[in-house]
């Protein structure tokens, strides 16, 4: 089966804009993929059942007007839960990036303790502007497919609203607990740092998630601007590698869809 | 029924808007207010009981992590952290019919909700809660200056609770006409000047006499159609114009010359800037100034189109929406170029007032330069980041000059198909609009360009300002372009300056077109035909589309929510015919309204300014002669003076901007604008692989150079050519495939001075394209940037702006221009010449000079192209033009975004001059053109110098391991000695304060 290719849905909607580069990042990876508009999913949900891996990308979904991701999330709760419920129980892999993480933090599906409620949310940064820079991650013992304990990766953070913050401490204890913390801001040595390694203020510099089954995942940095080793800032001056840092999230996904998923 | 729902943040959590505005009201000098929150107000119109406010609140008004709400009415809770005895409150709201983009989002979180049918309207305002004793005036001044813009906001001060009725307004048809016929001279110019129209008294008679001809007067709606087709916005008439120029003419230039000495242009932007484009006749050029934006061969399949614009009055007043509606118009530019070109990157360059400009020297009517340069960043940042278009390349400069009149500069770059360049409406295609609706918006825009702008101006033009809802925009780029790919229309253009009026106006222009006001969609109603016909809304385009495909378009448009309306369809019979509710409002002969147009005939005068230069002794005067003797001695302390430049505002780290923008969306910035060690440094010029996964690249980069502008614009022109030029050669462009594009910003062309700067400046550009071999595919200028304070009349620098771009065949093969390791060679290319006229250097003396850098463009061009090929070929490890303070600055630059040691040499400098100017501080503060500095291993010394033939140059440097950046003078004393770390602190100075 090692040549299979899983499927990946690709959602969009108004205002998401890091579609076409995580697509892309999910073809280098071995996947199939499918970028399809929110209004055709709410007219034929079963389309989300064909697919093994659900990808919501970065952007300013809707405006990002009434809150990053608020009104996305609010269509996914009133439209499209009974499908991602499915597509969940399943065992099913989703993933959301930056806007796609903010969405799934409002609509409770990350940390997912309860899942429908939000538990946490993604505010502005502490630096109150948008900023795009890069940082680094490191990844502590998780339950994610997709982090491998005690990696660093080197990725951009791109947005306005990224600083984790919690509904009370028992989410973080817990959160904790479980293993769901995927990945810390950290300075290039791998220890923590304050900003602007951590570039948003984000409580124990939490920079992703997963659920507590780790098959939801979210984070705030763009792995798919990091897929090739030109994406790299620093390759001017340290060379080209074989691939960009990213591509290693795609790759996970895809490897955990093919062998956990083929029959799906 | 209206509810009032309000939103705070909780006590526990960061507001980061009320510390936003606690930072302005500090800026104004406000030291007293501890403490500021803001409130989010919605106001929501419909029928709904509480149950259903509370859903819609808690589901889409508040993030309840860190957010609580009230609803407004009888026992609402109290919020004593933030309210109570001693806090005033400040209410701000846009004004009815300004763009507030929390409406669309409501209406389509209450639609998923299932309370759509219940809700009427949903406003947004913000109510700041200020804890301080502060005086009504205090009160007011904070209002004004910190949070809200007169122009589209409206403020409530202590007021509790303030109403807002929904308004709604009525419009009674009723045709309008201009009594010309009977009009005399006076008459005349007075119905152009109330009605915004800014004709000339030749082209108001031009116009009678049409009409006269016709045996009528014009409607309302004729005239203002001629004023927005006629406008300088849109036909450049003063470019276009017959010019006369009298004063030093450079070489070349012979056989336009009159019996007088005078220089006749029948046609200055013919004649200059587009010729050098037609001599070039470059094969790869495939569609230069006749589209929305020039396109050149990208590859085999793709063409790469770029324009730039500027947005310059309507950011004067209201900074945010100018910029915001200047990056969204110059967006659809190549939107709406040849069938549509997806935009893939924005760049943008400001000129400010100095943003530590005293409050009181601040000219009555303008806005302070931190104010403007802080709403213009925003504006830029909300509208590009939500677009998802990366705003890779740009600059900022500052000058007083500047102040009243900033500069706003957006351009765009879009990639497109070949076979998708040409278009045409046929007679028998609809036409249909795409996108926003026309409200009241942007009201004589394109007119209101070529007024000068006065302390009265924020009150008399504010229609022409408007807000952006990029939301809509990037609805309309995503189903255009599919509707682009399966040939569904024929024609399209994007409503710019002139609305409907000029859209529908050129692209019937070879046909002729007939349209229906009343099918305009609206955004309110209230609009009369004139309103609707010349409104500026934004984020609308237009399409001519074949009767047969209009179904197959509309489920496209519909299947992602964005709006499609037939509102005529294209003649036969080259009339211009709108009407309105089947009465006929306009009916003009489309010959008329595009050639009508009188011959704009001027006179152009300059004269070389005297200015004291150190090296000319005649121009010193009793003021100035210490000055000019203290910059021949030399600074006391180089590393002083080099701090100084590193930390000048057009020099320092421009950080705080980048960052605000998304510079890497669509994943295909591979040099960034940030680069170097800690991703810091000041790049050169930015590198982007327009298609995903391909190493076939663009570099982009700018040039302009105000202060040499004052010299003389021709040098001036020719330094922002070669900026520019530099600019992508150092990254691993090449000018070989480069075009460039002209952005002029002049003060009123109608004075001769002005005019005649105007004239040298495009002499320089038509000389120097062609001596660099680089043609000019696209430009727009913007006239008349003046300020009249009652009291003077504050006239703008001339200002060129040049972009660059060029095809890179392999991105693997660019450079950044930080240092990159020990022990490199450190090469300098190009020769210095005793050139500080306009420098930095002679800025620390007060002085401006005289001796402005030239550019020898035949060496140029050697020195360019040898540059290029040793970067292609692999053998620079960094390359950094010299620009800006010149060598010394560049070097310092290099080494400090690179952390790495540097000793320089000025002994071996390749230099061209007479001998006693040979000065230290003019070898390494000199700005002349055309050289670059390259980090080179000693393994490919060898080879990289043997590429150099031709080429003046030297081995002037040495990295190490020292952290420090250290210069020898020409007798080999040390001159400079500084560590990397207090450098980079001068050159990180903030460009804002907190």
């Amino acid at each position: 089966m090692s040549d299979y290719q899983p499927r990946a849905l690709i959602l969009r909607t108004a205002g998401t804009n890091c579609d076409r580069e995580t697509e892309f990042a999910f073809r280098l990876a071995g996947a199939q993929t499918s970028l399809l508009h929110v209004n055709v999913l709410r007219e034929e949900p079963g389309i989300i059942a064909e697919h093994h891996i659900l990808a919501i990308p970065g952007g300013f979904s809707y405006g990002d007007d009434l809150g990053a991701g608020t009104v996305l999330a609010n269509e996914l709760m009133t439209k499209l839960r009974a499908p991602l419920d499915q597509f969940i129980e399943a065992g099913k892999l989703v993933i959301g990036i930056c806007n796609g993480f903010q969405a799934l933090v409002k609509t409770g599906l990350l940390p997912g303790l309860e899942r429908w409620r939000q538990q946490a949310t993604l505010t502005f940064n502490d630096s109150h502007k948008f900023e795009d820079r890069w940082t680094y991650l490191s990844a502590p013992p998780n339950r994610s497919p997709l982090f491998a304990d005690g990696e660093r990766i080197y990725l951009p953070v791109a947005h306005a609203e990224g600083k984790f913050v919690v509904e009370d401490q028992s989410v973080l204890d817990r959160i904790r607990a479980s293993k769901q913390v995927v990945c810390r801001y950290c300075d290039p040595d791998g220890q923590p740092a304050g900003y602007p390694w951590n570039p948003n203020g984000s409580m124990d510099d939490i920079a992703g998630l997963c659920d507590p089954t780790g098959r939801i995942l979210g984070m705030m940095p763009h792995p798919e601007r990091h897929s090739l080793p030109v994406h790299d800032p620093r390759w001017p001056r340290e060379g080209l590698k074989d691939e960009g840092d990213g591509l290693r999230i795609f790759r996970r996904a895809v490897e955990f869809a093919r062998r956990e998923l083929a029959a799906c | 029924m209206q509810y009032r729902i309000e939103v705070i943040h909780k006590p526990e959590a960061k507001d980061p808007d009320g510390l936003s505005a606690l930072a302005d009201v500090r800026d104004l000098g406000m030291e007293s207010v501890r403490d500021i929150h803001a409130v989010n107000v919605f106001l929501v119109d419909g029928e709904l009981d509480r149950a259903q406010v509370r859903t819609l609140t808690e589901n889409l008004f508040i993030d309840p992590i860190v957010e609580c709400y009230r609803i407004c009415g009888p026992g609402q809770e109290d919020w004593p952290w933030a309210e109570g005895q001693g806090v005033h409150s400040i209410e701000v709201k846009r004004k009815p019919g300004v763009m507030d983009p929390v409406q669309q989002s409501a209406l389509k979180g209450a639609e998923d909700l299932g309370l759509r049918d219940h809700v009427v309207a949903v406003r947004a305002a913000t109510k700041y809660l200020i804890r301080a004793e502060l005086s009504r005036r205090q009160l007011e001044e904070i209002a004004w200056k910190a949070l809200a813009n007169n122009t589209i906001e409206e403020v409530h001060i202590d007021q509790a609770e303030v109403a807002y009725p929904l308004q709604s307004l009525q419009y009674e048809f009723e045709l309008k006409r201009a009594p010309l016929r009977a009009a005399g001279d006076e008459e005349l110019l007075r119905i152009s000047r109330e009605g915004v129209l800014s004709l000339t008294l030749k082209e108001m008679k031009t116009i009678q006499r049409h009409f006269e001809d016709l045996g009528r007067d014009p409607t309302d709606l004729e005239l203002e159609i001629l004023a927005q087709s006629w406008s300088e916005h849109c036909v450049h008439k003063t470019l276009r114009g017959h010019i006369t120029y009298e004063g030093p003419i450079p070489a070349g230039w012979e056989e336009f010359i009159d019996e007088e000495g005078r220089l006749v242009l029948d046609n200055l932007l013919a004649q200059t800037v587009a010729r050098a484009t037609r001599e070039l006749n470059k094969p790869w050029c495939i569609s230069v100034f006749e589209d929305n934006a020039g396109i050149i061969e990208f590859d085999d399949n793709y063409g790469i189109c770029f324009k730039v614009e500027t947005h310059n009055h309507p950011s004067a007043i209201e900074p945010y929406g100018g910029a915001n509606t200047g990056i969204g118009g110059v967006i659809r530019d190549p939107l709406g170029t040849g069938l549509g070109a997806r935009p893939i990157m924005n760049t943008d360059v400001f000129c400010f007032g100095p943003p530590d400009m005293k409050e009181d020297q601040v000219p009555k009517g303008a806005l302070h330069p931190l104010r403007v340069m802080k709403g213009v960043v925003a504006g830029v940042r909300d509208y590009g980041n939500r677009m998802g278009i990366p705003t890779a390349n740009g600059a900022v400069y500052f000058d007083e000059r500047y102040t009243a009149n900033p500069l706003v500069y957006c351009g765009n770059i879009g990639i497109i198909p070949r076979a998708q360049v040409l278009k045409q409406a046929r007679p028998g295609d609809l036409a249909v609009t795409l996108g926003g609706r026309t409200g009241r918006d942007g009201i004589h825009g394109a007119t209101f360009s070529s007024v000068e702008l006065t302390s009265q101006s924020e009150t008399v033009s504010s229609g022409a300002v408007q807000i952006g809802n990029p939301i809509t925009e990037k609805k309309v780029l995503d189903t255009l372009l599919q509707a682009r790919d399966r040939g569904l229309y024929s024609d399209l253009t994007d409503c710019g300056a002139g609305g409907l009026s000029c859209a529908v106006g050129e692209m019937g222009k070879k046909t002729g077109v007939q349209v229906e006001i009343q099918d305009v969609p609206l955004k309110y109603e209230g609009l009369s035909y004139t309103e609707i016909w010349i409104s500026e809304a934004q984020e609308r385009m237009v399409l001519a589309v074949p009767p047969e495909n209009l179904d197959e378009l509309m489920r496209i448009f519909t299947s992602e929510d964005v709006e499609a309306t037939v509102i005529g369809h294209f003649t036969d019979d080259g009339m211009l015919k709108v009407e309105y509710g089947g009465n006929v409002v306009a009916r003009l002969d489309m010959g008329f309204v595009h050639h009508g147009l009188p011959r704009f005939e001027g006179s152009a005068k300059w004269t070389p300014p005297r200015l004291a230069d150190p090296f000319l002794e005649e121009t010193w005067d009793e003021e100035s002669r210490d000055a000019c003797r203290l910059a021949l001695q030399g600074p006391e302390d180089y590393a002083e003076a080099l701090r100084r430049i590193l930390a000048a505002p057009n020099v320092r780290s421009k950080e705080w901007i980048v960052r605000q923008y998304d510079h890497e969306v669509q994943g295909q910035t591979v040099i960034k604008p940030l680069v170097g060690v800690d991703n810091s440094g000041p790049g050169d010029g930015c590198v982007i692989t327009p298609i995903l996964g391909s190493h076939r690249g663009v570099a982009v980069g700018c040039g302009l150079n105000p202060k040499y502008g004052d010299i003389d614009p021709y040098h001036s022109a020719a330094s922002a050519m070669d900026e520019a030029l530099r600019n992508i050669t150092a990254v691993g462009g090449a000018i070989k495939r480069a075009a460039i594009l002209d952005n002029f910003c002049w003060g009123n062309t109608n004075r001769p001075e002005q005019l005649g700067a105007l004239v040298r400046a495009s002499l320089a550009c038509y000389d120097f394209a062609v001596g660099f071999g680089v043609p000019f595919i696209s430009g727009k200028d913007s006239l008349n940037n003046e300020f009249n304070t009652g009291a003077e009349l504050i006239t703008i620098p001339p200002t060129l702006l040049i972009s660059a771009i060029s095809i890179v065949e392999d991105v693997r093969r660019t450079v950044t221009m930080d240092l990159k390791e020990p022990g490199n060679a450190l090469y300098l290319l190009g020769r210095t010449y005793p050139e500080l006229g306009g420098s930095h250097y002679l800025e620390l003396f007060g002085l401006k000079g005289m001796t402005v850098p030239e550019v020898r463009v035949e060496q140029a061009r050697t020195t360019m192209n040898a540059m290029s090929r040793a970067i292609q070929g692999g053998l620079v490890r960094a390359c950094h033009d010299l620009s800006e303070g010149g060598l010394c600055l560049a070097a310092a630059e290099m080494a400090i975004a690179g952390r790495i040691g540097l000793r320089l040499r000025l002994a071996d400098v390749p230099y061209g001059g007479p001998p006693e100017r040979r000065l230290d501080q003019a070898l390494l503060f000199s700005e002349s053109n055309s050289r670059f500095l390259a980090e080179v291993r000693p393994e490919h010394r060898e080879e990289f110098e043997a590429l150099l033939t031709n080429v003046p140059f030297a081995r002037v440097g040495r990295t190490d391991e020292s952290a420090r950046f250290i210069v020898r003078g020409s007798q080999g004393q040390t001159l400079l000695a500084a560590s990397l770390e207090e450098l980079k602190r001068a050159w990180q100075t903030p460009l804002v304060p907190h």
